[in-house]
């Protein structure tokens, strides 16, 4: 018993570092039934001024399709290695957790999220939703083929 | 080989190419209906910037205006919270309507390039489309083979029904399908990025946005100076953002332009892959080509039949190829077995040597004579069986031996066994020009030239017995003739003509067997109907006490709902004693020859008839089922008009009603007659006026008869320059002759 405390213990103290510079959000998207092919999709974070961070997801694999999320490709190729996942199917919905730096929350940063349909719109940024504490589960609509969109952390 | 490689990609990916085909045909329609329904600018009538001010006087937050390849402008706008798009007139910039893309057409462009399967669809896609390549360039090739070069590829064909289809659908359709397929293969593999689809990316965001209040769209000179024909898209700034710009994609590249001063801010022109692209995307879509979708349309509709047809004669001919034990490959045989064949009773003579080549140690592949390689790797000898077909000529098997004979660079030890009938002047006429062939290019004699007379067992056994000596093994060839697969038929009708001239002449009418009236559904329904036949082909029928079948041509055709033939008793003839005896009621054992060496051609052109006695059975046939009332002058020769006029009310009424234009007979038998090449020869204006026009002769009887009217016919067509050899090679002039 004891020693399973301890070893516990040690657990924790190699893991709680780790936990304090980054924590995991879990992003909710549903879209629309807008009724076409699987949207394109990409969640990121901007600083206040919508200059681009970082990518949190992106759902689509062909790369050639990227440029048409409008405002995160901005003509850069951006890198989306181990954060790319399947197109969203029309009426569906994508949950991914993903990991973000304590530094970030509450520090000013956007979650913003561009979308694109084949034959369809390409909605630049049509959801932009502050990184804070406060803000988490709360769903807010998107201006394009979101219908929800919401973080927990 | 070229025909290996069309029908083993037709049949493997025969369900690929079929939906690829009927789901392009659908979406083919799309350009035309779009087309119809909106007129394209053409170029200088309207520019961008005129068209964007159009557009955004009548939306409140334009988002971005999208030019299809096939020239519909959308408008995508927000109106308030609300995402929306209109169709917008592209000369005026009015709102047609609300943009709401078809459900169905997606389905059936998703079906089309990915067999609703992702990327491995997307992927079968593309094999259909490379083997759609392949079944075009190889259809095309086999059919300019077949009719004798390219410049004769337009020219009528022959065949069975299905061969005809096939040939003439794919003669009509090689070009869009070959266009639709090299397109999409080359999209398929822009989609797998093995080629360029020519996105270009943009240019980097630059920073020095004037940002200044915005200038109203119809003032930006970077867009005043595109014309709309050159327009992809333009994608405009977010409202409340000043230091957004506008995206404009043309014809020849990328650029941002600057919302205030409508100056062009950063450009990247296309790279040549995108031209590409576009070009190909229009071919393969016919979007904005809208004749182009029509015509690619029509082509993708034939595939479905084009696939059906394709695989019944892939059946047929699977189905003609007797099944030999132990057939070893071409190439790692020691002994080649060929066989020329135009029934089937040769291969039964090739199975029994097969069999017994095989006992004795040997490595055999048996194959038809057409399918000589141009190479054996371990062959050391061949052997070739093979009967004449007709006076003379190669039998269906080995209609193509003589051509490819030299492709042939190893000359192997041969020996050449014909199967013939000593009672027809060119007994075994072919073996003998194969084996004159092959002596003249060379190849060493394994045993002398030897021919069967009437499928005799103890010729044959004989043959084997030398050639056993000659490899230095013993070999039994036992030679047993299968019966062929057999039908009943119920005689119901004689008709006999001749007894008064030394002629006993009868026409006999079966039909399929009837249930019997206790029979119940499923019997009646399973009840034997009549086998396909046509006027001209032949029956074969084995009399009690024979397996050796004699063959009698056709006079009607399976529609006519009779098998009719016309038979002559002769003395001692064992068929046709059986035949004349026959009483209503009574059952014969009997089976169907295809004859399609001895059809009218397909079209208008006059017929020539010509035969004597019972020739003219098939003659009538043909006479009977002229439905097309095209011109027929039939010549027959008879004895007496008294007593063997076959077919005389038959031919009567034909020529009341124009199936028959013209009736010349001629009888021996009484006083200033003669015989029919007697009568053609005194009728040689008429008939070089009627060759003339392109006429085809038929002659049906016996020998001699043919003989002495093809002598007649010489000499009548000697003047104009032809020859009756001609004729014969052009399918002008066809026998049947017994």
């Amino acid at each position: 018993m004891k020693k399973l405390a301890l070893t516990l213990g040690l657990v924790a103290a190699i893991a709680i570092p780790a936990l304090a510079e980054a924590k995991p959000v879990t992003l909710n998207t549903t879209l629309k039934s807008y009724g076409g092919n699987g949207a394109y999709l990409a969640i990121y974070l901007t600083d206040a001024q919508g200059k681009f961070h970082s990518t949190l997801r992106v759902a689509g694999r062909k790369a050639k399709y990227h440029s048409h999320l409008r405002d995160w490709s901005r003509g850069e190729k951006r890198n989306v290695d181990g954060v790319t996942g399947a197109s969203v199917g029309s009426g569906q919905s994508l949950k991914v957790s993903v990991d973000v730096a304590d530094a970030l929350i509450d520090a000013g940063y956007q979650i913003r999220i561009d979308s694109a349909v084949e034959d369809g719109r390409e909605n630049a940024a049509e959801v932009i939703v502050p990184l804070a504490a406060a803000n988490a589960g709360k769903p807010v609509p998107g201006k394009g083929y979101v219908k929800s969109f919401s973080f927990d952390m | 080989m070229l025909r290996q490689f069309h029908a083993l990609p037709g049949l493997l990916a025969a369900v690929l190419v079929v939906v690829l085909a009927v789901t392009g045909a659908i979406l083919s329609l799309d350009p035309v209906l779009e087309r119809a329904a909106t007129m394209p600018p053409t170029a200088g009538q309207i520019s961008v910037a005129a068209l964007a001010e159009a557009v955004t006087a009548n939306h409140r937050e334009v988002d971005r205006i999208v030019k299809t390849a096939s020239g519909s402008v959308i408008a995508y706008y927000f109106d308030g919270d609300r995402a929306a798009a209109d169709l917008v007139d592209p000369k005026t910039g009015q709102t047609i309507g609300p943009y709401t893309p078809s459900d169905f057409l997606r389905f059936v462009t998703n079906l089309h390039r990915s067999f609703l399967m992702g990327d491995a669809g997307r992927a079968a896609a593309g094999i259909g489309a490379l083997a759609m390549v392949v079944l075009s360039i190889s259809g095309a090739m086999m059919l300019a083979a077949r009719l004798g070069g390219w410049s004769a590829i337009l020219r009528p064909v022959s065949g069975t029904p299905a061969q005809r289809w096939h040939t003439e659908l794919g003669r009509f359709a090689v070009l869009g399908l070959m266009l639709s397929a090299l397109t999409g293969c080359y999209m398929s593999l822009a989609t797998f990025g093995i080629l360029p689809d020519g996105a270009t990316v943009q240019p980097s965001v630059l920073i020095d946005v004037n940002g200044g209040a915005r200038a109203p769209v119809a003032q930006l000179a970077a867009l005043k100076a595109v014309d709309l024909t050159d327009l992809r898209e333009l994608t405009f700034p977010r409202a409340g953002d000043l230091t957004d710009f506008y995206v404009l994609t043309t014809a020849q590249g990328i650029g941002h332009v600057d919302a205030a001063t409508g100056l062009m801010l950063g450009y990247q022109p296309h790279g040549l892959g995108r031209q590409v692209y576009e070009t190909i995307y229009m071919l393969h879509t016919g979007q904005g080509l809208w004749p182009l979708a029509m015509i690619l349309g029509l082509s993708a509709l034939t595939v479905p039949t084009l696939s059906a047809f394709g695989a019944v004669i892939w059946w047929k001919r699977r189905r003609a190829l007797p099944r030999i034990a132990n057939n070893v490959g071409a190439q790692s045989a020691d002994t080649i077995i060929l066989v020329g064949s135009e029934g089937n009773s040769t291969w039964g003579f090739a199975g029994t040597l097969h069999a017994a080549l095989t006992k004795s140690g040997h490595q055999v592949h048996t194959a038809p004579m057409n399918r000589l390689a141009p190479a054996y790797a371990k062959a050391a000898r061949m052997l070739i069986l093979t009967a004449t077909f007709g006076d003379g000529a190669a039998p269906a098997s080995a209609a193509r031996f003589l051509a490819r004979l030299d492709a042939v660079k190893t000359p192997l030890p041969v020996a050449v066994l014909g199967f013939g009938d000593r009672s027809f002047p060119h007994f075994c006429r072919f073996a003998e020009d194969v084996a004159t062939a092959l002596h003249a290019r060379g190849w060493p004699v394994l045993s002398k030239l030897a021919c069967i007379d009437r499928q005799s067992a103890q010729e044959f056994a004989r043959w084997g017995t030398d050639l056993g000596n000659t490899l230095g093994a013993e070999l039994t060839l036992t030679h047993v003739a299968s019966r062929p697969k057999t039908i009943a038929l119920e005689l119901i009708e004689r008709v006999d003509y001749g007894a008064e001239v030394q002629a006993p002449t009868v026409i006999l009418r079966f039909a399929a067997p009837k249930a019997g009236p206790n029979a119940n559904l499923w019997q009646r329904l399973r009840a034997p109907r009549l086998p396909e036949f046509l006027p001209g082909d032949l029956v074969g029928i084995l009399p009690p006490g024979s397996d050796l079948p004699r063959f009698y041509s056709l006079a009607s055709g399976n529609r006519d709902g009779v098998l009719e033939i016309c038979v002559r008793k002769h003395p001692g003839g064992l068929c046709s004693s059986f035949l004349h005896d026959l009483e209503p009621g009574v059952r014969i054992e009997a089976f169907i020859r295809k004859n399609p060496a001895f059809r009218p051609a397909c079209g208008k052109a006059p017929l020539i008839l010509i035969g004597a006695g019972t020739g003219i059975g098939p003659l009538a046939g043909f006479i009977r089922h002229n439905t097309g009332r095209r011109p027929v002058h039939l010549y027959w020769g008879g004895r007496d008009p008294a007593s063997d006029f076959l077919y005389e009310g038959d031919m009567k009424k034909c020529l009341a009603d124009r199936r028959l234009t013209n009736l010349d007979t001629i009888f021996s038998r009484v006083s200033g007659g003669g015989y029919v090449q007697d009568r053609i020869a005194s009728d040689a204006n008429e008939l070089r006026a009627l060759i003339q026009r392109g006429a085809q002769v038929l002659v049906c009887g016996g020998r001699d008869m043919a003989t002495g009217v093809a002598r007649s016919l010489e000499a009548i067509i000697g003047p104009m320059g032809l020859e009756l050899q001609t004729l014969k090679s052009t399918g002008r002039y066809l026998e049947d002759v017994y």
